[in-house]
């Protein structure tokens, strides 16, 4: 690549620029790295230190009054490891379901010509402006017509069918899934379900990847759907879990922080293995399409 | 066209099976009952009577409707004036070639945006908290006539929830600026360069005109997102059902919500969401038109 005439900024206004980059990053990691600290401390210093607390030690910092007690109250006494399972299990079969129906429709949907075609993809794509809100009430009234009210499955069935995901879906098999290789894959004999899942599923894998990385998260951290879905506190994922922490020991901050952190951390884990896939997912529909 | 094998009338709707079984079921069939029930009054368990647009008649008169169009509204605009200038400001200086480590910041940047919103009002919460909170006991440190009792969330109600969303979605929206960004030929700047034109000419002039699609999408996004603002604030004012002290939090869904799950009118929670719906069609109606009259 050829040096391009901006390219040789003036020292100042690099030092400009990382100086607020600097400025900003801070600002965006400060909630975390103070949620990080006042989950180590005791109740006590929650009050008085901002960070940690001050001591004669290492850095000026009383590294033997941090506890991890916080952590140990989480998972002996209260159904933190309950919550935690049950949120890798949702987010698990809600994601891998949703990932199969999608790609399964938007293929439906972008490789075949049959009447009715255009009125059920603007159908689908048509809801996508209706608030979510509004179909709470009604949907819930569904559940409970299907008795699957305070059940994993009443749960997980309504999440199984998102409107972007098979928009996303419909534009990947588009954009890159030749249509001469299935009727290549045809002319050879090959089965439609055969065809699906061993040659235009390997092709679109990023996408695959992608959003099943997007909805893991996106389920995961789905707070009032479980809310009026899962009754049983047995059932809670931990976003409902932890959060009801804060009306019972609403003044235990430490706990609460600390309870938040177990909550953020294997989304925060999962993003940063898989970060390419997830930002590429989540820009393809708009920037490319 | 060479002939070819042709696939089955069916094979098209064997695919499309499970979606729209799942679709079908839990989101035309409700979207559907919404519509019904928008036009029914609930008396207590299974009692309902048609009322024709009673409900909707209601909603236009009702003070508590009009306070929360009035939050959802001051919120919206605030969220558009803060979060996309922050976004495309962050994109823009991550879009320099010559700054190194912009893969990391760009990471730190987005990771907000993995944060669950409940995650976000505890934390938010404790942080905005009086005197044990880290804003006010940072800016009492820095500058001692603060006062450490400043009610962030007792008096500054839109302030607190905006901040919140802020850094939950600059980082968010940055990415796809960023992207748009990386898609400007670098001839069209070299060109705009030797011609003279100054860094914020060739803004406006060169880089701005070609982002436009994706800040027409993500105006459209935060728009309707911000106008659906409900876990928020429902979830910062918790204790209070989501309405906040006198009704400062208050916001259109979450009255939606209050009216359908606490109240238990489903009727009137749908006539809410059915004016909602259409205002949030109208303002993506208005937005297509103002884009296709600019670019003719």
């Amino acid at each position: 690549m050829s040096p391009r005439p901006g390219d040789r900024a003036s020292l100042t206004s690099r030092l400009l620029i990382y100086g607020l980059l600097v400025v900003f990053g801070l600002m965006t990691l400060l909630p975390f790295i103070w949620m990080l600290c006042a989950s180590i401390k005791t109740k006590g210093d929650f009050y008085t230190s901002q960070f940690l607390p001050p001591g004669h030690g290492f850095l000026g910092v009383a590294w033997d009054r941090l506890t991890l007690s916080q952590f140990a109250q989480l998972f002996r006494d209260l159904p933190v490891a309950r919550a935690m399972l049950n949120s890798v299990f949702l987010a698990s079969v809600c994601s891998v379901v949703a990932t199969l129906c999608c790609a399964a429709g938007g293929y439906g949907l972008a490789k075949f010509r049959f009447r009715g075609r255009e009125t059920v993809t603007s159908a689908i794509l048509g809801t996508v402006v209706v608030p979510t809100a509004l179909l709470l009430g009604p949907s819930f009234e569904t559940l409970f017509h299907l008795g699957l009210v305070d059940h994993y499955a009443g749960f997980i069935l309504p999440t199984l069918a998102p409107a972007f995901g098979l928009y996303l879906f419909r534009q990947a098999m588009v954009n890159s899934v030749p249509p001469d290789i299935i009727e290549a894959a045809r002319i050879d004999g090959c089965g439609e379900i055969r065809i699906f899942f061993q040659i235009v599923l390997p092709i679109i894998r990023p996408m695959l990847s992608a959003f099943l990385v997007i909805s893991f998260i996106g389920i995961w951290n789905n707070f009032i759907t479980p809310q009026i879905v899962l009754q049983s506190p047995e059932r809670y994922p931990l976003s409902v879990a932890i959060f009801s922490l804060r009306g019972l020991y609403g003044d235990d901050n430490s706990l609460i922080m600390a309870g938040t952190l177990v909550a953020i951390a294997p989304v925060m884990l999962l993003f940063l293995l898989l970060q390419r896939e997830f930002i590429s997912g989540l820009t393809s529909g708009a920037v490319k399409g | 066209m060479k002939a070819s094998r042709s696939f089955s009338e069916w094979t098209p709707w064997l695919f499309l099976a499970p979606y729209l079984l799942i679709f079908g079921t839990f989101v035309a069939w409700p979207l559907t009952r919404s519509l019904v029930l928008a036009f029914e009054q609930t008396y207590g368990p299974k009692t309902t009577a048609f009322v024709g647009l009673l409900n909707f008649q209601f909603v236009l008169h009702d003070p508590l409707f009009w306070t929360a169009v009035r939050n959802t509204v001051l919120f919206t605009l605030a969220a558009a004036v803060t979060q996309i200038p922050a976004a495309l400001g962050l994109a823009l200086l991550l879009n320099r070639p010559d700054i190194r480590g912009r893969r990391l910041f760009r990471l730190i940047f987005f990771t907000p945006s993995i944060v669950g919103l409940a995650f976000v009002a505890i934390i938010f919460t404790l942080l905005l908290e009086k005197r044990t909170g880290f804003v006010n006991s940072s800016l009492h440190s820095l500058f001692p006539v603060w006062d450490p009792d400043f009610p962030w969330l007792e008096s500054y109600v839109m302030p607190s929830l905006i901040a919140a969303a802020l850094w939950l979605s600059a980082g968010f929206y940055m990415v796809y600026f960023l992207a748009a960004l990386q898609n400007v030929p670098a001839e069209l700047i070299d060109a705009a360069h030797i011609d003279g034109a100054g860094p914020w000419q060739r803004f406006r002039h060169v880089t701005l005109p070609e982002i436009r699609p994706v800040l027409n999408i993500i105006t459209l996004l935060v728009v309707t997102g911000s106008l659906q603002l409900f876990e928020l604030p429902y979830l910062f004012y918790n204790d209070t059902a989501g309405n906040g002290p006198e009704n400062h939090a208050l916001t259109i869904v979450t009255y939606l919500y209050q009216t359908g799950f606490r109240t238990g009118d489903l009727g009137y929670a749908s006539a809410i969401g059915w004016v909602l719906t259409l205002v949030l069609v109208g303002f993506a109606l208005l937005q297509r038109r103002m884009t296709q009259r600019g670019e003719s």
